[in-house]
């Protein structure tokens, strides 16, 4: 992925959350990460993103 | 629980029969090599299993009926072939509804499809609807025809005490209290056993939070024998809904209640009727319906640590309590039965070493919890016990919605019968084999001929082998020698060539085998299983 389309991505993912009512943007967040979870194809991979994701929520 | 004015057996299909009290006088027989405490499905079956093996049993239970109410409406295929094995499967086909297909629902819609594996080489179905009452009636028939085979009802043990050979039961009866001597006791007094309380056991383990309330409802829907299951539907928001066809025209109704749902209101007749008009609502039923019988249940995973205590050995209930996703209760409660009964008839025969009884616990306390690792990922599915997992749950079944693959997480894991891998008497596999049911497992059923596999099995150990000359050396043992066609389809479905050999126990599991088999391998394998010395002859 360019820096271009992460950005693009990153764009598209904040007006998606946006987009969505507030009650929902869990379920949301939780439909794509088992949508992409799928795709990956690669648990151990997904552990070490999942392991990532939860460090330094606290910074 | 029944409407208002009717009695707990006051059913609206079923007669429930009255037993009276024994009359005992002079010439009882107040002793008996087993006893068993509780004539409910689980104890009929050891009773059966035990005469079986030629060995006297009398059952004790405190009521005077069947147990009232459907209860454990689900009978696996492992089931029916233990049924088979004990003479009294016929009324048990005759009136079951079998079934392969369930389907999950989110919101109203189809998520999931799933069929449990079946094949014309299977003799039965995956799995069956009965309701509990007639899966005792139609035991206590098959008992009834038993002289090994005595119920003695309205008696209720009130103490248990250790002899040297045996034990000593005081029996509670109306009018009358006396001893009762057993060699050996089977303890299939249920989930609140009176027999695990006087020995001071308890279970062990943890409560999920799910609770549930069953209803049976009688009605003509027009719908098969599909386990359909509702997941946050309209008429119950966040909660699950299982529903059941049974015989009768009665349908269970299975939903769960929400958190902070009061459980005294909830089993009230009216919340009752007014829950159950909306399910039948949403699954666009309108017409008469009748309500026959409600409970409430909750999720829980308890165990005892060993089931065996001395001379008293606890099945079915009495000794592990699991969630009710994937039917698992009644039906491990008669593998236990099937278990305990052939081992303790062939110990009793002297055809077994008494250490055989020590695989008793091993093997089904291994089942049980392999069906709390497997029950516990449904109960997750259905109740989740947190944010986390409502959210990771909800997040499936909304993507199922446009996602085939997320509607796999809804697949109920259904019973299958357990492996008892690490069991003493089970053989290790040989390495030769690249498929077919490995020692300790069930075996495979197969099409052979006109019939099936397990038609040919014999009432003690089975030799399936597909050398005439191996078969040979067995003629004159009282092994069941099931010569087989090599390259037949059994051959192909057992993984094995023509000089390849199993040794099946009486209970169907593979106690051995051998890619390629010599006797002296066979003999030794049956004198492990047994657990009889090595030099022993067979």
């Amino acid at each position: 992925m360019t820096p271009a389309d992460l950005e693009t991505v990153f764009e598209e993912l904040a007006l998606a959350i946006d987009a969505t009512a507030e009650p929902k943007r869990e379920l949301f967040l939780a439909k794509l990460a088992l949508l992409l979870a799928h795709d990956l194809n690669d648990p151990a991979r997904l552990r070490s993103h999942l392991a990532a994701a939860a460090a330094k929520l606290d910074a | 629980m029944r409407p208002a004015g009717r009695a707990d057996t006051d059913s609206l299909y079923f007669t429930y029969p009255h037993f009276d009290a024994p009359v005992r006088n002079a010439g009882s027989d107040d002793s008996a090599p087993v006893a068993i405490v509780g004539a409910g499905p689980v104890g009929l079956t050891a009773a059966l299993s035990l005469a079986g093996q030629g060995i006297r049993s009398v059952l004790f239970d405190n009521k005077d009926t069947f147990n009232d109410g459907s209860r454990a409406i689900c009978i696996s295929r492992s089931s029916f072939q233990i049924l088979e094995r004990l003479g009294a499967v016929s009324p048990f086909l005759e009136k079951s509804l079998g079934w392969t297909t369930g389907r999950s629902f989110y919101r109203g819609q189809q998520i999931l499809e799933f069929r449990m594996p079946d094949s014309p080489s299977e003799k039965y179905r995956p799995m069956y609807n009965l309701q509990q009452q007639y899966i005792e009636q139609f035991l206590w028939q098959a008992a009834a025809e038993s002289d090994l085979i005595e119920i003695r009802w309205q008696s209720e043990v009130s103490a248990i005490a250790d002899e040297a050979e045996g034990v000593r039961l005081t029996i509670s009866a109306p009018g009358d209290t006396y001893e009762f001597r057993a060699a050996w006791v089977l303890a299939a007094d249920g989930a609140r056993s009176t027999i695990r309380t006087l020995r001071g056991l308890r279970l062990q383990g943890e409560n999920f939070e799910g609770r549930y309330v069953i209803a049976d409802v009688q009605m003509a829907h027009d719908y098969p024998t599909i386990r359909r299951a509702l997941f946050d539907p309209d008429c119950r928001r966040g909660g699950t809904i299982l529903v059941h066809r049974q015989p009768d025209n009665i349908w269970r109704i299975d939903y769960q209640l929400r958190d902070g749902e009061d459980e005294a209101d909830a089993i009230r007749e009216e919340t009752v009727r007014a829950s159950v008009a909306a399910v039948l609502t949403e699954i666009g039923y309108s017409g008469e319906w009748d309500l026959e019988w409600w409970s409430v249940y909750s999720a829980n995973t308890l165990a005892l640590d060993d089931y065996r205590d001395g001379r008293v050995f606890f099945i079915g209930d009495s000794a592990h309590i699991v969630p009710i996703f994937g039917v698992r209760g009644l039906n491990n409660g008669l593998a236990d039965a099937e278990n305990i009964g052939w081992k303790l008839g062939w110990v009793l025969n002297g055809r077994a070493g008494e250490a055989l009884l020590d695989s008793y616990s091993p093997e089904r306390r291994g089942a049980t919890l392999d069906v709390f690792a497997n029950a516990s990922k449904s109960a997750r599915f259905m109740t989740p016990p947190t944010a986390g997992w409502t959210l990771m749950r909800d997040a499936a079944l909304n993507l199922a919605l446009t996602h085939p693959f997320a509607g796999e997480l809804a697949n109920p894991r259904q019973m299958t019968p357990y492996t008892y891998s690490a069991s003493p008497v089970v053989q290790a596999d040989d390495p030769g084999f690249e498929t077919g049911p490995v020692p300790g497992a069930a075996l495979t059923d197969a099409v052979v001929g006109d019939g099936f596999l397990y038609d040919l099995l014999g009432p003690g150990f089975s030799l399936i082998c597909f050398d005439p000359a191996l078969a040979g050396q067995f003629a004159d043992t009282d092994i069941t020698v099931c010569l087989l066609q090599a390259g037949s389809p059994a051959a192909q479905s057992l993984g094995a060539s023509a000089h390849s050999a199993y040794l099946i126990r009486p209970d169907g599991h593979v106690a051995g085998r051998w890619r390629s088999a010599q006797a002296g391998d066979i003999r030794a394998a049956l004198q492990q299983a047994t657990a009889m010395p090595k030099d022993a002859t067979t």
